[in-house]
């Protein structure tokens, strides 16, 4: 927990609610209900035909993309906006870099008639302008941030300011796996549905585990939901894509296992991109979600046991991978996931023949604008 | 961490408050910084709280931020900042205290600062991202150079807590006036003076005011409930000012001069 001592007594609060909540079977219940009759779960684990033939492998895609919202987001986000309302809080706050997040916060307090705050930077409000239209539409305020880099971590440091200020009316809906204890547990616990969804999925279709699970890293919401519950599972290969930008040698990049070195940022001990002097770097990458400057801790660790290995995809690979998906299924993949698909199709000799899940965390609506803009540059 | 604790007790022994001005090292750079202690210390300073810069200060106002900015815009570094240090200490014996987030401390070593830290003259670190449970290792390393490790109390604080701080924290306790982050504020949280009452009669420590005062007024308001004051962005933005219009610096003076005044009365009855 390395925040201001301000946010100590909240902390150890929400680690005992969540705790006592995760095992009220009532509070679970109610999740249960949201999850099936609201965001639509299960979300179905889809056979890409086409794909498989091309790229010579059976490959699934978990279809995250079909939650209401439009990603995995809305799972972490029902969860915390429910246990917000149980523990008597009456305002929610987030940060947002794609806006899923603040889309599936401002829907979740929609729903339970919270006030809802959103902070996201300039320069994503202006890559991800959908989201921030459909955040107002849903009641919720987003407020820009126009300090440091404008993107993510900026919208995470205004956030934490806000709660500083208001945590004793106020939760923070942190958005993925990241930040102070109770967060990456939290988290975890909230998106570890898709896993366990996929566990189960895959075993009627195929009547065995697969060989290999892919998932873009940002965070590490989606791909910590869809690893989680195959951890134990020794013979799956869990891998973990992050943004390579425009290349590790460029500087221009996300991809904190690639040149990142261990740091204290944000409330937690992970993989900082930062210079010699510990200032946290600016990142890059076309996807808004994977922008950031660190990632979960939980990640870290299974990169150290080596459980998991990650690697990256640069920004052009991203964008083929997402017309591919577009013409050949018809699915629009958003960015950050395209990154994870981008990686199966640059390395398909080394699964030929296999059975390989890509989790698909979101779907492409929002970038259409964004892509579309890029490409008319070229 | 001797001369905090020297200095706190002669003034209390005279009903007078510590006065201690915040200032960003490196805004704009460091020899600005060197030469603005020196104008803190000649107005009346009682001891000095020098900050650390760093990219993501998350506990921060925007006139802070906006100071930190300025300092790594120039490549203001921690090496720059105990040499700046260093330089002070040839000719001042006022204490000073490093105020800072974790991550540069961590990067440079926290063995290796707290050595040339506690070489360079720095009295007191405070670590603003490192509540107790996290700072048992730098905390020791920091006493073993001499220097005390300092912790944030908060409105928010109970009895329980102060138990936790008593054990870890030296020098003074430094209480956050509002639950929020820097910057000045008209009024602060209700209830303090019970709480700096509480947090001196639990922990044995002196308890010193900060983030949000703004002016004498308010050094007048809380004068009887602490034993000092922290002004940090009400100096940041004078001296901010300044650089732009040198004819500033009078007012950056009369201001520094006033509120060492009001920490320093002992006529002041509740």
């Amino acid at each position: 927990m390395f925040v201001p001592e301000t946010l100590i007594p909240a902390l150890y609060e929400l680690q005992e609610r969540f705790a006592a909540l995760s095992r009220d079977s009532g509070f679970k219940d109610v999740l249960r209900h949201y999850l099936a009759e609201y965001v639509g779960r299960p979300t179905p684990l889809y056979y890409a035909g086409n794909l498989s033939k091309r790229l010579g492998m059976r490959l699934y895609l978990k279809r995250e993309d079909l939650c209401h919202t439009g990603a995995h987001k809305i799972n972490n986000a029902i969860g915390q906006v429910l246990l917000a309302k149980t523990i008597g809080k009456e305002r929610v706050i987030a940060e947002t870099g794609a806006g899923q997040h603040g889309v599936a916060t401002a829907t979740a307090a929609a729903l339970m008639g919270m006030d809802c705050r959103v902070y996201m930077g300039e320069e994503d409000m202006r890559r991800q302008a959908p989201n921030v239209s459909r955040m107002r539409m849903l009641g919720a305020q987003v407020a820009g941030v126009a300090q440091g880099t404008r993107t993510l971590k900026d919208a995470i440091n205004e956030a934490l300011r806000d709660w500083v200020t208001n945590v004793r009316t106020t939760h923070y809906v942190l958005g993925t796996v990241f930040g102070p204890h109770p967060y990456p547990t939290m988290v975890k616990e909230f998106v570890s549905v898709i896993g366990r969804e996929a566990i189960a999925q895959v075993k009627r279709a195929e009547d065995r585990l697969p060989d290999a699970i892919v998932a873009c890293v940002g965070g590490g919401s989606n791909s910590m939901g869809i690893f989680a519950p195959f951890i134990a599972h020794r013979d799956v290969k869990l891998i973990g894509v992050e943004a390579g930008g425009l290349g590790i040698e460029s500087g221009k990049h996300a991809a904190r296992f690639a040149t990142g070195k261990i740091g204290v940022f944000q409330g937690t001990r992970s993989y900082v991109l930062q210079d010699d002097n510990g200032q946290v770097l600016a990142t890059h990458s076309v996807s808004a979600g994977l922008d950031y400057a660190s990632v979960g801790p939980e990640h870290s660790f299974l990169r150290e046991i080596k459980r998991a290995h990650y690697s990256h995809v640069k920004d052009d690979e991203a964008l083929e991978a997402f017309h591919l998906l577009a013409r050949e299924e018809g699915i629009i993949p958003a960015l950050e996931s395209s990154h994870a698909l981008a990686y199966v199709v640059k390395h398909a000799s080394s699964f030929r023949g296999k059975l390989v899940i890509v989790n698909l965390s979101g779907r492409g609506d929002k970038d259409l604008a964004h892509v579309e803009g890029l490409e008319a540059k070229l | 961490m001797k001369r905090i604790t020297h200095l706190l007790t002669t003034l209390a022994a005279n009903g007078h408050k510590a006065f201690i001005p915040y200032i960003t090292a490196g805004d704009p750079d460091c020899a600005a910084t060197l030469r603005v202690l020196h104008v803190l210390e000649a107005q009346g300073a009682d001891i000095v709280e020098i900050g650390v810069p760093f990219s993501d200060p998350m506990a921060d106002g925007p006139v802070i931020e906006a100071a930190m900015e300025r300092a790594l815009k120039s490549g203001t570094t921690l090496v720059d900042i105990l040499r700046t240090v260093r330089e002070f200490r040839k000719t001042s014996s006022l204490p000073v205290i490093l105020m800072g987030y974790f991550n540069p401390f961590h990067a440079y070593g926290i063995e290796r600062f707290a050595a040339d830290a506690g070489d360079a003259g720095v009295d007191a670190v405070l670590t603003v991202d490192l509540p107790p449970e996290e700072a048992g290792e730098f905390s020791a390393m920091l006493r073993k150079q001499g220097m005390a490790p300092i912790f944030l109390a908060t409105p928010l604080t109970d009895t329980k807590r102060m138990a936790v701080l008593k054990k870890i924290a030296q020098a003074f306790i430094y209480l956050v006036s509002v639950t929020g982050i820097t910057g000045e504020r008209n009024g602060l949280a209700a209830g303090l003076a019970a709480k700096a009452k509480e947090l001196k009669e639990e922990t044995g420590l002196p308890v010193v005011l900060g983030f949000g005062i703004s002016g004498p007024l308010m050094v007048r308001q809380y004068h009887d409930i602490v034993d000092g004051f922290v002004v940090g962005s009400a100096v940041v933005k004078r001296w901010e000012e300044t650089a732009r219009n040198p004819a500033k610096f009078g007012e950056l003076k009369t201001f520094i001069a006033s509120m060492a005044h009001e920490c320093h009365r002992n006529d002041i009855r509740p």
